[in-house]
């Protein structure tokens, strides 16, 4: 309870950095996010009906994951130097993988009978894509979109180490200092409010995802 | 004979790249306005690819298609399709859309007024036997095969195309909904009179809707292309005759009505009782030669009274009968192909 008490009273105490820190560490995941569903739903829409391409798209993207966040996010310093720029970059590319695969798994997964008739009434390829196959990918989509978030806000802490900000920097500034006090209570801020920054945009993106669902497409 | 064909193909083919042989070759057919004209033929015969020729879902590989008398072979494919009226047999429903959303596609591209598309969505939903205020809301996932087969021939109809193509529309339905399906089908086209084409691998759903039918062989060679009755009555060749299969005379029993034969006079329950037992089993005037052939084998008599109207006897109608028509139908149908010969 000691713990907790003091975790607290440290929150109070730096009640405007932490919220700052919040509100920068959202920014960074929203900007990532919206980016890269863009590009991912468009490159999505383009190599799914190419499976040469469809093949190497993934590869990439999956690489891109496993590469270490830290030496990712260290790449970019040399050509936008440090700050929000290269850590945002090297999130971007993590984040395409789960909106991409989920992008051409929903547009494979369109009936083809479904298609036949949307062609079959005259629908030009393009509103077939619009009113037919990406309103029926739509929900796999933005399940794409929400695993990208917790990804994005989870590995977003670690901007601090090439110059970035966020709730990254309560984490590393309390290790660095560990022992010292308030050390733990800034390493538990950091965290906790990243757990709870990533529930809270999970919560609105899944209200998003309800809404722009076709009733018709729910089990 | 002066009636132009509403769909006309002329030689029309389909080589698939990287095959020699053709998928349809060198396909002519005409399908008059107003009538339904079955393809059918064994799987793989290529009928669903004639269907597909003639809306270019296919495009053909040489041939011309006139619709009305005007080539559609280098319009514009997806203004074409708007015309022409799709069903296939697996429904093809937008799970996204409502009922009255789906019913609605073509006239919304077609940029109609909202008014007009509710009204027709309205109308159309009423034609096909679902109540629009029931069923116009409802998604696709919310409607059993039948009823969403009817959605989909609601669908074909939006924008009241005069040419409709069905590719096997009722081949995925259970049999009893598939024959109300048909029946209604058949009581809309009374009143529509649209041109269509229908596919099916079934001989019988092909004499019970068509008023012609096209046997297709190979690549979509036309082996003989006639009415149900002429057909049955004398298939042109072995391959027709295989495909037709047995007991086909007696099926063309059901094209005539008891009341159009010269029926034997009725003596009375207790006549002159010379030939033996008078007849025991009824049916009525209106009933096909086939029901009275079942009657007579029900009641093993080999004659059967028929009721006019008002239930009286209005005469008897004998196993030569039968004969007789079978036999007629067939001199009728020799006629016209000796005919048709000399007159090549």
């Amino acid at each position: 309870m000691d713990g907790l008490q003091s975790w607290w009273s440290y929150v109070v105490g730096h009640s405007d950095d932490v919220f700052e820190a919040t509100l920068e560490h959202a920014q960074i995941t929203v900007t990532v996010v919206i980016l890269a569903t863009v590009f991912s739903v468009a490159l999505g829409i383009y190599v799914q009906s190419r499976p040469t391409s469809k093949a190497i798209a993934l590869a990439i993207s999956g690489i891109f994951l496993t590469i270490p966040a830290l030496a990712l996010f260290a790449l970019f310093i040399p050509l936008v130097g440090p700050g929000n720029s290269p850590a945002m970059m090297a999130l971007f590319l993590y984040a395409i993988l789960p909106i991409l695969r989920n992008t051409v798994t929903g547009l494979d997964e369109v009936s083809p009978a479904v298609v036949e008739s949307a062609r079959g009434m005259g629908m030009s390829p393009a509103q077939q894509l619009w009113r037919v196959r990406l309103p029926l990918a739509w929900p796999l989509i933005m399940t794409g979109v929400r695993i990208s978030t917790l990804l994005t806000v989870g590995i977003a802490a670690i901007a601090i180490l090439v110059g970035g900000g966020g709730l990254g920097v309560f984490i590393q500034g309390g290790l660095t200092r560990l022992g010292l006090p308030n050390s733990v209570e800034s390493v538990w801020v950091g965290t906790v409010f990243t757990v709870v920054l990533g529930l809270a945009l999970d919560a609105v993106l899944s209200l998003i995802q309800r809404l722009t669902s076709s009733r018709g497409l729910r089990a | 004979m002066a009636v132009e064909p509403k769909i006309r193909l002329d030689h029309v083919s389909k080589v698939y790249p990287g095959t020699d042989t053709p998928a349809v070759s060198e396909l002519t057919l005409d399908i008059d306005p107003g009538e339904i004209l079955v393809l059918v033929g064994p799987s793989g015969c290529g009928k669903s690819t004639t269907l597909r020729l003639i809306n270019r879902m296919i495009e053909p590989t040489g041939g011309r298609i006139y619709l009305d008398g005007d080539d559609v072979t280098d319009v514009n494919p997806d203004q074409l399709r708007r015309r022409i009226g799709y069903v296939i047999q697996q429904i093809g429903l937008f799970p996204h859309q409502t009922i009255a959303e789906n019913v609605a596609t073509v006239p919304k591209m077609l940029k109609w007024e909202k008014k007009k598309i509710s009204a027709r969505v309205d109308e159309l939903l009423d034609m096909v036997g679902l109540d629009p205020r029931v069923y116009g809301g409802r998604y696709p996932k919310e409607l059993s095969g039948g009823q969403a087969q009817r959605v989909g021939v609601a669908r074909a109809l939006g924008a009241d195309p005069s040419i409709m193509l069905m590719d096997e529309p009722f081949g995925a339905i259970d049999p009893i909904t598939r024959e109300s399906l048909q029946n209604e089908f058949l009581r809309l086209q009374d009143e529509l009179r649209k041109t269509i084409v229908f596919v099916t691998h079934d001989i019988d759903e092909a004499i019970k809707m068509g008023d012609r039918i096209a046997i297709l062989g190979k690549q979509s060679v036309v082996h003989q292309a006639d009415t149900p009755e002429r057909i049955l009555a004398y298939p042109v060749d072995d391959f027709v005759r295989s495909f037709i299969g047995a007991g086909t005379a007696m099926k063309g029993l059901a094209f005539e009505r008891v009341g159009d034969l010269d029926l034997a006079p009725f003596d009375g329950p207790n006549g002159n009782g010379e030939s033996g037992a008078e007849p025991t089993g009824t049916i009525t005037a209106d009933a096909t030669l086939y029901e009275a052939l079942e009657e007579m084998l029900r009641t093993a008599d080999g004659k059967t009274i028929v009721l006019d109207d008002s239930g009286e006897p209005a005469g008897v109608v004998e196993l030569s009968h039968l004969s007789d028509a079978l036999r007629t139908a067939q001199d009728e149908a020799r006629r016209h192909y000796d005919e048709l010969e000399a007159a090549s």
